[in-house]
């Protein structure tokens, strides 16, 4: 603050004088605050505010038209004792997490890793593998729930012809819906080997020839090479996907829809709140199904946090000091 | 692959010829595997694309016989679309909606990201915080109390709230053109000071056109991220059918009128047209984005 600025006539004493003193530039708090404004009335009215709100609702009971009414712990009671489609969509909640987060990371690592292979033709198998995942999420569904119909889909029919006699009724059998929509999730999954690809191409060929020079397999390389290398990235998608996975709701809801899911096979919480909210108006009980979906992913995140140091590897730590 | 050790240069230069000729043989080999891989696991991604346009063009009795090929080509499919569901009126709302969004949203993303990266101000990196953090809270948290503002307003069902909340800045947006901003060199902002440019004169002039690649990545995501919502418009202008998205329009028009399936898959395919062509067309911007944030839209 108390820097003057450099006096023309005055001789230079020290050498850093002559460095324009940036400070003495005025900080232009309204333009700053003009600038920040949408953002903070947006922060203000469609995240603080509706938190708020939302956290007193889920004590309350509330249709929309009347005033809340407190009820206490009582949507809670409700959750847990007496809500059987709560447990139903978190159970197939939790199943769709802990089945599709490890295969999606998986099958992005191998996408990404055979894109690395080839000198020719990368960009071309990059653009394939990557377009299904701008596909709009409702024409991709319909389009699988279509194709993998038995009756006159015709990917049954391809499967038969590779010699597999009786395959699955897919979205039609509660057994095997969930699993037309992991197929559905790892066809659309460009965006997360985008950031892999980018992950692998970062890893120092250098560290490749060390191990070839000392002998080492393709698999050893990639587990003591590329695999730790990638950690980083793993978690990362593993965090993002735990978050993903309970707000996964348009596959599904579009995807039940189409064909009549009376077993509730594809009923995930995301689900759950809104037929709550928006068929029942029960706001309500909603909010605290909100709050509850909101606690669970912080305490999932938390715990991966906390995991962290035993398998993320960051460059700057072990490997190159 | 260059890198070799002196020791290393003797060693090759001792081999034979045809242990030289066997590894030859062995690379090719590899390049034959690798890419016989890839084009399989590419035919398994394209299948389900190609489905979709052979199954449009064939005609109502074909599209339910597992057929692989049309006989004969129903290209007319393509403008019974038309007829057979509002498709245009569809088309035009969500064109609309994503017009709306994207200006929105470059709008009101570019200054607070300026101010973000550009200027020192007591508060920076705690807004900065923020800013990721409510990139990372479940939209459900949020969502009835989002529901009963516009529902006070009198705003549903119209395009308002798929619209207005474009305005107030994305968080994802401000992030993407945060990184970007931060990598101008500061001299070109202390020279355009020194030379009495106003700051919002400095932002318009300088910094905004230097950014244009990175602008164009948000107003890509937020183009496709509104052409593909499906929430959204579930939760606000599902009640009048003149408002309806093409998401909403092809989930629910099934349900109420029975449409057949290959005036489906013919208006699936329109719908994923535009998002595959502008793919194609920016498919550079698009990686760099979802690299840079590890998300997309």
């Amino acid at each position: 603050m108390s820097q003057t600025r450099v006096n023309a006539s005055a001789p230079f004493k020290k050498k850093g004088a002559l460095a324009p003193p940036r400070k003495s530039l005025k900080v232009p708090r309204l333009f700053i605050f003009l600038c920040l404004s949408p953002w903070l009335f947006g922060i203000i009215f469609f995240t603080a505010y509706p938190m708020v709100t939302s956290f007193y609702q889920s004590f309350t009971k509330f249709n929309l038209i009347d005033s809340p009414e407190w009820v206490g712990l009582e949507n809670f009671n409700r959750m847990f004792f007496e809500d059987d489609d709560f447990w139903i969509s978190l159970k197939n909640t939790i199943w769709i997490s802990a089945v599709s987060i490890p295969l999606r990371i998986c099958f992005a690592i191998f996408t990404a890793w055979v894109l690395t292979k080839p000198k020719r033709g990368k960009n071309l198998y990059r653009t394939i593998f990557f377009l299904p995942s701008m596909v709009p999420a409702v024409a991709g569904t319909m389009v699988f729930t279509y194709i993998f119909n038995p009756a006159y889909g015709p990917i049954n029919k391809i499967l038969e012809k590779i010699g597999i006699d009786e395959p699955p009724f897919w979205f039609l059998d509660p057994k095997w819906s969930k699993w037309g929509l992991i197929l559905l999730g790892l066809w659309g999954i460009g965006d997360t080997m985008i950031i892999f690809l980018a992950g692998l191409l970062d890893v120092p060929k250098s560290l490749y020839e060390a191990a070839e020079l000392e002998g080492a397999t393709g698999w050893q390389s990639f587990r003591y090479i590329t695999l730790p290398l990638m950690t980083p990235v793993i978690f990362f998608s593993t965090v993002t996907g735990v978050i993903g996975s309970f707000q996964y709701f348009t596959q599904a809801f579009v995807a039940a829809g189409q064909v009549n899911d009376y077993s509730h096979s594809m009923y995930f919480y995301a689900t759950h709140i809104y037929h709550s909210a928006f068929k029942a108006y029960e706001m309500g009980y909603a909010s605290a199904l909100a709050w509850f979906l909101l606690v669970i992913t912080l305490l999932c995140t938390l715990v991966i946090l906390k995991t962290q140091k035993r398998w993320v590897h960051y460059p700057n730590g072990s490997l190159f000091k | 692959m260059s890198l070799y050790t002196a020791e290393q240069h003797a060693l090759i230069d001792a081999q034979s010829i045809k242990a030289r000729r066997a590894k030859k043989w062995n690379t090719f080999l590899h390049m034959v595997g690798n890419h016989s891989l890839l084009i399989a696991l590419s035919a398994i991604f394209i299948l389900p694309l190609y489905l979709v346009i052979v199954i449009s063009l064939m005609s109502k009795g074909q599209a339910e016989t597992r057929s692989l090929w049309p006989t004969p080509f129903v290209w007319h499919n393509y403008v019974e679309v038309f007829t057979a569901v509002p498709f245009l009126k569809w088309t035009l709302n969500t064109l609309f909606v994503s017009i709306m969004g994207t200006i929105g949203t470059v709008v009101s993303s570019v200054p607070p990201a300026y101010v973000l990266s550009r200027l020192q101000w007591k508060g920076r990196q705690t807004t900065f915080i923020i800013i990721l953090s409510t990139m990372m809270l479940p939209g459900q948290v949020t969502m009835i109390p989002v529901y009963i503002i516009f529902s006070r307003l009198h705003w549903i069902p119209s395009f308002l709230p798929l619209i207005v909340p474009s305005f107030f800045a994305s968080a994802f947006s401000i992030f993407l053109l945060r990184q970007f901003f931060t990598s101008i060199p500061d001299e070109i902002s202390d020279a355009a000071r020194i030379d009495g440019c106003s700051e919002f004169k400095l932002m318009m002039r300088i910094i905004v056109p230097l950014a244009k690649p990175a602008i164009s990545a948000i107003a890509l995501f937020a183009f496709l991220g509104s052409w593909n919502d499906f929430f959204g418009p579930l939760l606000y202008i599902v009640e009048n059918q003149d408002l309806w998205t093409l998401g909403i329009g092809l989930n629910a028009f099934q349900g109420e009128h029975h449409v057949d399936t290959n005036m489906m898959m013919t208006a699936s395919a329109l719908f994923m047209a535009p998002v595959i062509v502008i793919f194609f067309f920016s498919q550079k911007v698009f990686i760099e984005g979802v690299t840079l944030t590890g998300v997309k839209g």
